[in-house]
């Protein structure tokens, strides 16, 4: 926690602090501890008048379908992604970990999707969706009969964006999958082969229970993404719609709070986000740090 | 390799060729598409292989943008970013660099408190305190002032001798507002914080013995030290600053501070009528051209970033 041999000064530390801790009570603490502040508020329709209404923000939250509604595609959001670019990471990294010839040109060529800020991932892939011109619309529909329509059909629309994200995703957990592997005692591996376990049954039983910490971390690591990052995703693209089908929860704190400038309701929103951010942050420091036992 | 499976090694290679060509394809059609001209993107399918407009679409982009939607030419929207980058990177390496010295080489009242201080940031990410952080942007004396008037003082003006001042500064639209905001950083006070606690305390000992006062160890030996720390995690902290999106659309409204992630999105999102395809996915290139070189060019320092900020 600290060093054994230390300086000593009366008042140096604190001034080597202040920038960071004075940026940090400003810009993170101060508004936090206003919308917790705001959300237990009313504010009339000209904001002259403020009452206190206890948890009745909450109340009006929870009892709202479109919030419970924004919940509910959060969570399918959230799921999906994770799933997607993690099983397809995962595919990609044992492969690259078995090939031997151009191990580092398939490294380089998946890497740089990280480098990709998520809106720009939204509308390249709105363009390769885009119902009249896009190459992917334009497969689906000859090919397979299927006209897509994100800008008309909800379940298409919240397509695109999971697409979008897990893609950007994928060259990080394979990153880490890579390593995973690479960290596996050879041994192992070899005396399976010895006593003749295929290499699909190698895998399930020796090389993916070994690499249930690594997974473990990447889950908690996509969900934090798929629910905090994709805000540009979905704002360059759907803007939430068509009728609410990609409204995640940052979405919607966005659009109530600063579009609808709804203080209260938006105040309350932003609690039960922080309440998730910081259960995410627990889960990640309880059980990450002390990585999955084998 | 542990067994020799000559058909699995191709079925391997198969599977990483299809897998790339799937992550590259969104890139090569942007590519493609921003060397066509507008009239050849109107209808399925569209061309798959270069066309001979791409001169003329970065000379129009970079030189004057999209004319219809605030027209900013994308050299200034680059530029706004590169600014933004930088500035957030180099920042919050700098503070957190004195931060992480200052609680790990002094015994100091409060030093614990500091430290949670900071870590709680962690769990504070911009997209849960949009509007009270836009308050204080747009006034940034706001704290001050509630404390103030929480103590029965006149809130917005304080005296000073003979002279007042009023307590009313606005960051939007200015580079400051854009990039101080988010240069506290737990993760980076983190990482130096842990790199610290491996050096040698021999090292202090010695420091200390030949009379070097903290500063001039910290100038002298820490800092050398943690030049590879240093680099990743710039390489990351790049990447971070120029991706971002939520905070510049919040504080700007001036066009001539429209970073260029964030304005592609006014001109895909233009009302009754189709965007412009290729010149959005010359800006889209464009946008993307800076940190995906940074990643591809600086790979190693890449993954180390990567790895040792997740710690």
């Amino acid at each position: 926690m600290i060093k054994r041999v230390t300086f000593r000064h009366k008042w140096l530390p604190y001034a080597l602090l202040a920038p960071q801790l004075l940026i940090t009570l400003v810009f993170f603490i101060w508004p936090a501890s206003q919308a917790l502040y705001q959300s237990v508020l009313r504010q009339d329709a000209f904001g002259l008048r403020t009452e206190f209404i206890g948890f009745e923000n909450f109340a009006d939250l929870f009892a709202d379908p479109t919030y419970l509604a924004s919940f509910h595609i959060t969570l399918v959001f959230c799921l999906a992604v994770a799933s997607i670019s993690l099983g397809f990471a995962l595919m990609l990294a044992v492969m690259a970990d078995r090939v031997i010839k151009g191990a580092t040109t398939y490294k380089t060529l998946l890497i740089w999707p990280y480098a990709v800020a998520p809106a720009i991932a939204g509308v390249l892939w709105y363009f390769m969706f885009n119902p009249s011109i896009g190459i992917n619309a334009w497969i689906l529909r000859t090919v397979f009969g299927y006209d897509w329509n994100h800008t008309l059909d909800g379940g298409d629309a919240l397509l695109l964006v999971i697409i979008a994200a897990a893609w950007k995703q994928v060259s990080y957990n394979f990153l880490f999958f890579l390593a995973g592997l690479q960290a596996i005692p050879r041994s192992l591996i070899e005396a399976a082969a010895i006593d003749g376990a295929s290499p699909l049954k190698r895998f399930w039983t020796i090389v993916f229970p070994l690499l249930s910490p690594t997974t473990f971390f990447l889950l908690v690591v996509n969900v934090v993404y798929a629910f905090f990052d994709t805000f540009g995703t979905i704002h360059a693209t759907t803007n939430g719609g068509p009728a609410g089908a990609t409204n995640t929860l940052v979405y919607k704190v966005f659009n109530d709070g600063f579009i609808g400038l709804d203080l209260g309701g938006s105040a309350a929103q932003s609690v039960i986000l922080m309440i998730i951010v910081v259960s995410l942050t627990v889960v990640q420091f309880r059980y990450i740090e002390r990585r999955v036992e084998y | 390799m542990v067994e020799n499976r000559p058909w699995l090694t191709v079925i391997s290679h198969l599977v990483l060729i299809v897998g790339i060509a799937i992550v590259v394809l969104p890139l090569w059609v942007a590519l493609v598409a921003s060397t066509h001209a507008g009239r050849d993107l109107l209808s399925a399918p569209i061309p798959m292989w270069f066309g001979s407009h791409g001169v003329d679409n970065y000379r129009q982009m970079l030189t004057s943008g999209m004319q219809h939607v605030s027209g900013q030419p994308l050299t200034l929207m680059l530029f706004n970013s590169l600014v933004m980058a930088l500035t957030i990177a180099i920042g919050k390496i700098a503070i957190s660099l004195t931060a992480a010295f200052a609680i790990c080489y002094f015994r100091f009242p409060l030093r614990m408190t500091c430290f949670w201080i900071i870590f709680i940031t962690l769990m504070l990410p911009v997209e849960v305190r949009i509007l009270p952080t836009y308050e204080v942007i747009a006034n940034v004396f706001t704290p001050l002032t509630r404390l103030l008037e929480l103590f029965g003082f006149e809130g917005d003006e304080i005296v000073i001798g003979g002279l007042s001042i009023r307590l009313d500064f606005s960051m939007l639209d200015s580079y400051t507002g854009l990039t101080l905001p988010l240069i506290a950083s737990a993760t980076a006070t983190f990482l130096f914080r842990q790199f610290f606690l491996t050096v040698p305390d021999e090292l202090t000992e010695a420091a200390r013995i030949d009379g070097a006062g903290p500063m001039k160890f910290f100038r002298d030996i820490l800092l050398p030290l943690s030049r590879t720390n240093i680099a990743a995690l710039f390489v990351i902290l790049f990447i971070y600053g120029w991706n971002q999106y939520l905070w510049p659309l919040l504080i700007t409204t001036d066009p001539s501070y429209v970073t260029v992630v964030m304005g592609i999105q006014r001109m895909v999102n233009v009302a009754d009528t189709e965007p412009q395809w290729n010149l959005v996915m010359t800006a889209a290139v464009l946008a993307m051209l800076p940190p995906v070189l940074v990643v591809i060019g600086m790979q190693r320092l890449f993954v180390k970033g990567l790895v040792e900020t997740e710690k």
